[in-house]
């Protein structure tokens, strides 16, 4: 374990020292506090659309940071060649998988941390009342969902060579999955054969990220959801972070090292 | 109980067809190595000799294919047989984020060394190759020769027994040679074992108690170096041209 926590103190380090989440916080608070000022629709209830572009925002700087930081770490250490600094100390290869998936996945809770702190502040000071819950369980659902993203990257990253066509390919499935996931099954349905059953393999397979969406409960002024089922989410969760981490370790273990 | 610090015995390494037509490659045949405590041991070979194959089996980035390799006894696969093992990797650059300072913490921390300890060997490696007076400077900022002493730097601070040296002076100028050498020197002086590779042969005579030379991935020739010297009657340079057959090209008229 003490490996793993030292791994990801150094990309907690790497978050706080470099610009990339300072820069998407400002970039947010901005354009929120933009369209705060401006009424578009003559909706005399600014705030549900001004809550709905900062969650928006968020949700966009948030998978960015996820995707980017994450598929520039195993890149990183390989290119500067401190992965062998590194793995010749008593440390294994599924520690160095654990470490960075732990760091980053901290760091992206951090950063999501001063998104939704800045969301809050900004709907309750625009006449919004204090939803704890609701956004305790968006806050928390989200971050889960970023968990599978990152692992889902790092998988990637010992998969593709240059961590650009990561980041890309990653960004394209987890929009993809965003918009179509939900709609995926409804669509196989109308399919017959064997497109049919591919269809229906992938909406089965696929983790549905779209599950950890609550944007539409904050903006509406929704219930909350219901807490067991916000336990079976974290739980589904985290058995994809869990099977996407197992296989980076699976084929970090199986890839030559050339020092 | 085996001592030495490195033993490798019977040391085979080949590498799979990469694709049709393309044979498997033998990057090391049938080595056997003994590198015993306190020696400074030279590996020596032309590129694709196996040199870095050897040194990637040791340090567990590559698995043999037949053979064994340990360290003080223990299997080269086992993570924790690099417990007292320092490595310097060609050519590295450090976080660019961290300092000097940070960097080696972060070292000592995977090493588990207790707090206080953990500062008083960051001050004394950081002395040790002259960089205490950049310890809080960011590594970015650092010269080649800098880099490759904070790659020392790290390689040093579990205090190891057995230091793996990849091309230590590779990239330097003279003075960082020189100085590189000093630590080196200094090192064995502290009875460390040193297994170093190099292209530098003047350097290696220098330093080396022993050396092996390595040739498509065989051993050619293994001793003190100045017994293989007088053996031979001639410079290192020399018997390494020769051992790897080079025939100089003579001018035709």
């Amino acid at each position: 374990m003490n490996n793993i926590f030292v791994i990801t103190s150094i990309v907690l380090k790497e978050l706080i020292r470099r610009k990339d989440a300072y820069v998407l916080l400002i970039i947010t608070v901005l354009l929120t506090l933009l369209s705060g000022s401006v009424n578009f629709f003559g909706d005399l209830r600014t705030v549900r659309y001004m809550k709905e572009i900062c969650l928006l925002l968020v949700w966009i700087c948030s998978v960015v940071i996820a995707v980017t930081l994450t598929a520039r770490q195993l890149h990183a250490e390989r290119e500067s060649r401190t992965l062998f600094s590194l793995l010749s100390k008593p440390v294994s290869r599924n520690e160095l998988i654990l470490g960075k998936f732990s760091g980053c996945w901290i760091a992206c809770g951090v950063a999501l941390l001063a998104f939704y702190g800045f969301f809050v502040v900004t709907a309750v000071s625009r006449g919004d009342g204090w939803r704890l819950p609701e956004h305790f369980q968006a806050f928390w659902l989200h971050w889960i969902m970023l968990g599978i993203i990152v692992a889902m990257v790092l998988c990637g990253s010992l998969v593709f060579t240059a961590p650009s066509s990561n980041a890309t390919i990653n960004i394209v499935i987890i929009v993809g999955i965003l918009m179509l996931g939900r709609h995926l099954g409804k669509l196989a349905l109308h399919m017959n054969g064997p497109t049919q059953a591919v269809a229906l393999a992938a909406y089965y397979a696929m983790p549905h990220l779209e599950f950890y969406d609550l944007r539409d409960l904050i903006i509406h002024d929704w219930p909350p959801v219901k807490w067991n089922i916000v336990g079976f989410v974290t739980l589904y969760g985290m058995a994809y972070a869990g099977a996407f981490l197992g296989l980076a370790c699976f084929l970090f273990r199986r890839k030559p090292l050339n020092a | 109980m085996n001592n030495h610090p490195i033993e490798i015995k019977n040391l085979r390494v080949e590498y799979p067809s990469t694709g049709r037509g393309v044979p498997a490659k033998t990057a090391v045949a049938d080595l056997n190595l003994e590198i015993c405590s306190g020696e400074i041991f030279g590996l020596l070979g032309p590129n694709g000799a196996g040199k870095t194959t050897t040194m990637n089996v040791l340090l567990g980035f590559t698995n043999a294919t037949a053979g064994d390799a340990s360290i003080f006894g223990r299997s080269a696969r086992d993570p924790q047989a690099r417990q007292n093992l320092g490595y310097l990797p060609e050519l590295t650059y450090y976080y660019k984020f961290l300092t000097a300072e940070e960097l080696l913490r972060y070292y000592a921390r995977i090493f588990k060394i207790p707090k206080a300890q953990r500062d008083q060997r960051v001050d004394a490696v950081l002395k040790l190759v002259d960089l205490d007076h950049a310890r809080k400077r960011l590594i970015k900022t650092y010269s080649k020769g800098m880099q490759q002493r904070i790659g020392l730097a790290q390689a040093l601070i579990n205090d190891p027994g057995l230091l793996i040296l990849d091309e230590p002076t590779s990239g330097l100028d003279p003075v960082g040679r020189m100085q590189v050498r000093e630590i080196i020197t200094r090192l064995k002086d502290e009875g460390k074992t040193v297994l170093f590779s190099s292209h530098e042969l003047g350097e290696v005579e220098t330093v080396c108690d022993r050396v092996a030379i390595l040739h498509e991935g065989r051993l050619r020739v293994i001793g003190a170096v100045d017994a293989l010297v007088k053996e031979h009657d001639c410079g290192l340079e020399q018997l390494f041209l020769r051992v790897i057959g080079y025939q100089p090209k003579l001018k035709t008229a």
